[in-house]
């Protein structure tokens, strides 16, 4: 068990394209972390280079307080899962499993002793005698985690290892390597695109972008208040709406000005810290669920609006109705039993106390 | 072409076309299978007339007066004598000698060099791949004569050891080529995977690739056996004395006397020679015929 | 706790040279070890292959002895045996004999070995094993072997064919005796021995063809021949170039067919450059200019390594 210290981490292919960009990161112990964004982000980069598969053009990497630049992977004692699991066709999965350890010389009845464990904690101890060919999707997936866990190592290290499969296994798998994960504490580092896999397994996540990390922070830190408008747009399905307005000072208050004539007051709350923007073009954030029926119980930080819609997607559990307020797409998310029809009038409310203002010259949120 | 336009906008000849389609199938099929046959014979006829050349004895097969296709008084004497002859089985033990010591000194040349070029990126590789395959494509009549005097100059002409020594040329390009394409299409995860599990390069080889590969690796085997076994050129320039001859040269040099052909021994040799290509063959068809595609399809 | 976790200690790491040398020394034993890894192989392709290429250049120019370079009266010094070559009657016809030889055998291979395949998959799958197994025997056993089985079928006293043909009131035919018929004799031998390499060959490239594509341009009202001529042809184009300038190659170098059958005769007329080089070089201990007859294979024989290369090359590029 282990920290991980990224300190200045930077990729540069031949040719000088930078897919990792000079990062940051401190790994505590124990700590499960996700890297996410989206494809191109240098995330599956920063994970190779943890486990030494590729080389670091430069900075520091280290596992346990131990720069491991130079130590090739074997001796990181560290363990990865792979997208494609990687299991070698020809072994059983029991051999799959103990490859790393008889290329260690553990004495036999150990080898046997960690294996069969780490087959009872994944309940595939049905099928170790059996090839990877014979296996589906989700018991591959958790052969190269047994072959993971059987190692004991440092770190473990996971490479979008649920992309494979389908939506709902994903889902059930996801809640296993939750739970291998409590019952075996080792600190991990997880990539995925999937920002609702980060969400759900992270202890903190790592949101990337461009080869650098926009935001780190806690799930709930992180949907609450983003960083940037990268991190506000990236985390939570469906994605929060940026709609162009203008900051105005009313009588000691703050009021947005937003296309179609809507007009919407910013909480007292806010004033202070958005009172230096008074008069000048913003964004303004707001998160479907955010922008709903016009029935709430307590109506305090709250802001009437009033949109027609153009689209309506009835999910069952909730219905998304998309607008456009002059060019740019708004959805909002309601409750099923809401009528609505296209084209009609609809009220709807902005809960204003969970808005963002995103400055458009520098994407920061304010 | 008309004609069907014309059906696609006439219903009623439309199902009249169905049932013509079927014919039409049927008929495909009845001529696919003339043909097959046909072929089969044609193909066939020359091994099955030699076994029945072999089959009878040397007065059957100089009596001129009868049908040649069919054995009167078949009899296996022509292969006891060859069996028990002792030139006949010296030429086939050189020929193991031959073919195993160049199928193993092949598939590891092969191995290492096919492992090293798909997956150690090193300077010059590309290029050398390139020219594994155009040494593939160089036949052995184009160097015999240059390597008739470089043998000779070892000292090694009229011995197996001369043919060990040469046969390579053969068999070691193709098989790099194909064992190059089989280790290329082996997923680079499965490397790292056994990086991280502690595997040093040669363990790599050995506990992954080599079984990963090894239907590859049967019919890159499969493939230097028959080269080996039927090489002739060389052996025919090589080796002037019958006590260094494989079979093949054995059995056309050898058993032609001057102008008495003993033809029932003869075909008797020859089939006995082709027999252990022929039983690879039989046993891993799928493997050999892998091998033969291999080399357009793959690398 | 993230905050906290960067105050974890970390060993200093080592100066930027330090580290940049040892990656080398990484890097550089990687090489190494695939460099020892090719060197067997390396031996193989220079010592057997480059080395007696290039000797086999220098033997040509030598004289008969072996004691100096070959007098030429109009060639540049040292080129006397080419020139030789040049103004023998018998090096051209083999010359001719091996290009006629060459090119029919392997139309005839090519045709042949394309109906076979599609015979083959017309057929239901689960008997196409059987079949393809039968057909691709004389294949696989050595052309050296099985040449000598039709050498006794083409006797000009026991001929089995001329006895089938006797009993269907045909002529007989003096299968090896006459040269054009010696000729075709050779031919069809190589047909019969090459044909079914092409079947193989041409069956996995039909097998390759995605049955939706059939049945799209059946729905676009293509007959079967529209079929075969704007789906399958075009598909398969790349390897039956591939199949055709490799058996091209294998073809025009053939010995062992040529040696068993005719052994040249009668009187030199059916001498493949093979055969005759061997004639020359080795029965006839003219080394060198045996080395010069085997070179005039090469010109051919590299062009068609060229449009071979670039058809796997682009062949790959597309499976990419």
């Amino acid at each position: 068990m282990a920290q991980v210290s990224l300190r200045k981490i930077v990729k540069a292919y031949e040719g000088g394209v930078q897919a990792v960009k000079g990062i940051d990161l401190e790994i505590a112990d124990h700590e499960f972390v996700v890297l996410v964004g989206p494809s191109g982000c240098g995330k599956s980069t920063t994970l190779r280079m943890i486990a030494g598969l590729e080389e670091i053009t430069s900075g520091d990497i280290a596992i346990g307080g131990t720069v491991v630049n130079d130590i090739p992977p074997r001796d990181r004692d560290i363990a990865m899962v792979f997208q494609n699991y990687a299991l070698y066709p020809h072994m059983s999965v029991y051999d799959n499993m103990a490859f790393g350890l008889m290329l260690r010389k553990f004495p036999k009845a150990e080898i046997d002793r960690r294996v069969t464990e780490a087959a009872r904690i994944l309940d595939i101890t049905p099928l170790l005698e059996r090839k990877p060919k014979a296996l589906s999707g989700g018991q591959r997936q958790r052969v190269a985690m047994g072959r993971a866990i059987v190692r004991d190592p440092k770190v473990f290290l996971f490479d979008e290892p649920l992309s494979n499969l389908d939506a709902k296994l994903r889902v059930q798998m996801r809640t296993e390597i939750k739970k291998v994960h409590q019952t075996v504490n080792t600190t991990t580092v997880y990539v995925t695109h999937d920002q609702v896999e980060a969400m759900t397994l992270a202890d903190r996540v790592v949101v990337m972008n461009h080869g650098i990390i926009e935001q780190v922070g806690p799930p709930q830190e992180l949907y609450h208040n983003p960083a940037t408008k990268f991190v506000a747009g990236f985390i939570g399905s469906p994605s929060m709406n940026f709609i162009p307005a203008k900051v105005e000072q009313a009588s000691g208050a703050l009021r947005l000005h937003l296309p179609q004539g809507i007009v919407l007051d910013v909480p007292a709350a806010r004033t202070a810290r958005y009172q230096a923007h008074a008069g000048k073009d913003v964004l303004f954030g707001i998160r479907p669920e955010h922008l709903t029926d016009d029935k709430p119980t307590d109506k305090s930080n709250t802001a009437p609006v009033t949109l027609k819609p153009e689209v309506i997607e009835p999910m069952g559990m909730e219905t998304l109705v998309h607008f456009k307020l002059d060019g740019t797409e708004v959805s909002a998310r309601l409750d099923p039993a809401t009528p609505a029809t296209v084209g009609a009038p609809l009220s709807l409310i902005a809960h204003m106390d969970q808005m963002h203002l995103i400055d458009p010259t520098t994407d920061k949120v304010l | 072409m008309s004609a069907t336009a014309a059906a696609n906008r006439d219903m009623p000849s439309l199902y009249g076309k169905a049932g013509s389609l079927r014919s039409e199938r049927r008929w495909a099929l009845i001529w696919a299978y003339i043909s097959l046959i046909f072929s089969a014979i044609i193909l066939l006829t020359p091994p099955v007339y030699m076994l029945i050349t072999s089959l009878k004895t040397s007065a059957e097969i100089a009596d001129q007066k009868g049908n040649p296709w069919i054995v009167r008084n078949p009899t296996l004497d022509n292969y006891w004598e060859l069996i028990t002859n002792s030139l006949f089985q010296g030429f086939f033990i050189n020929s193991v000698i031959v073919t195993v010591v160049v199928v193993a000194l092949t598939m590891v040349i092969s191995i290492l060099a096919a492992f090293a070029l798909a997956r150690m990126r090193f300077w010059g590789s590309q290029v050398l791949a390139t020219g594994v395959f155009l040494t593939y494509l160089v036949p052995d009549t184009l160097l015999f004569i240059p390597l008739y005097q470089i043998v000779g100059g070892l000292g090694l002409l009229n011995s197996i050891w001369g043919l060990v020594l040469v046969y390579p040329t053969l068999t070691v390009p193709f098989c790099t080529w194909i064992m190059i394409g089989y280790f290329a299409s082996i997923p680079k995860e499965l490397d790292e995977a056994a990086l991280i599990d502690g595997a040093t390069w040669p363990q790599m080889l050995l506990k992954i690739f080599v079984p990963v590969a090894l239907p590859g690796i049967i019919a890159a085997t499969i493939f230097a056996f028959t080269v080996s076994w039927a090489a002739f050129v060389y052996p025919t320039a090589f080796i002037t004395t019958p006590d260094q001859m494989p079979l093949t040269i054995g059995v056309v040099s050898q058993l032609v006397r001057g102008d008495v052909f003993v033809w029932g021994q003869i075909t008797a040799g020859a089939l006995l020679a082709a027999l252990p290509p022929v039983i690879v063959y039989a046993f891993l068809m799928d493997y050999y015929i892998a091998g033969l595609t291999a080399g357009a399809t793959k690398g | 706790m993230a905050a906290d976790a960067s105050t974890a200690p970390i060993m200093p790491s080592a100066p930027n040279s330090g580290r940049a040398s040892s990656l080398q020394r990484l890097a550089r034993r990687r090489s190494t070890i695939a460099v020892l890894m090719t060197t067997p192989l390396l031996v193989v392709l220079i010592g057997l292959v480059a080395y007696p290429a290039g000797y086999g250049i220098y033997l040509s120019t030598l004289n008969r002895r072996m004691t100096g370079f070959m007098e030429a009266e109009w060639l540049p010094h040292g080129l006397g045996n080419f020139e030789i070559l040049f103004e023998s009657e018998t090096f051209w016809a083999v010359a001719w004999q091996s290009c006629i030889f060459a090119i029919t055998a392997v139309i005839l291979k090519a045709l042949v070995g394309f109906w076979l395949a599609h015979m083959l998959h017309h057929i239901p799958s689960k008997g196409q094993r059987k079949w393809r197994g039968m057909l691709l025997v004389p294949w696989v056993i050595p052309p050296a072997l099985s040449t000598l089985g039709w050498w006794w079928m083409f006797d000009p006293a026991y001929s089995s064919i001329n006895w089938l043909f006797q009993v269907f009131g045909i002529p007989a035919v003096p299968w090896l005796g006459e040269k054009w018929w010696a000729r075709l004799s050779i031919i069809i031998v190589n047909v019969w021995y090459g044909a079914p390499f092409f079947m193989i060959m041409y069956l996995a490239a039909l097998k390759s063809v995605p049955e939706q594509l059939y049945e799209a341009a059946a729905i676009d009202g293509a007959t079967s021949w529209q079929r075969l001529r704007y789906v399958t042809l075009p598909m398969m184009a790349n390897i039956i170039s591939i199949t055709v300038l490799f058996s091209l190659i294998v073809t025009f170098a053939n010995y062992d067919i040529v040696r068993v059958l005719t052994n040249g005769g009668p009187r030199d007329l059916t001498h493949v450059f093979a055969s005759y080089a061997f004639q020359v070089g080795i029965l006839s201990g003219n080394i060198p200019r045996g080395a010069a007859v085997s070179l005039f294979m090469f010109p051919i024989l590299a062009i068609c390594a060229f449009f071979v290369l670039r058809g796997v090359t682009r062949r790959n590029k597309e499976q990419m």
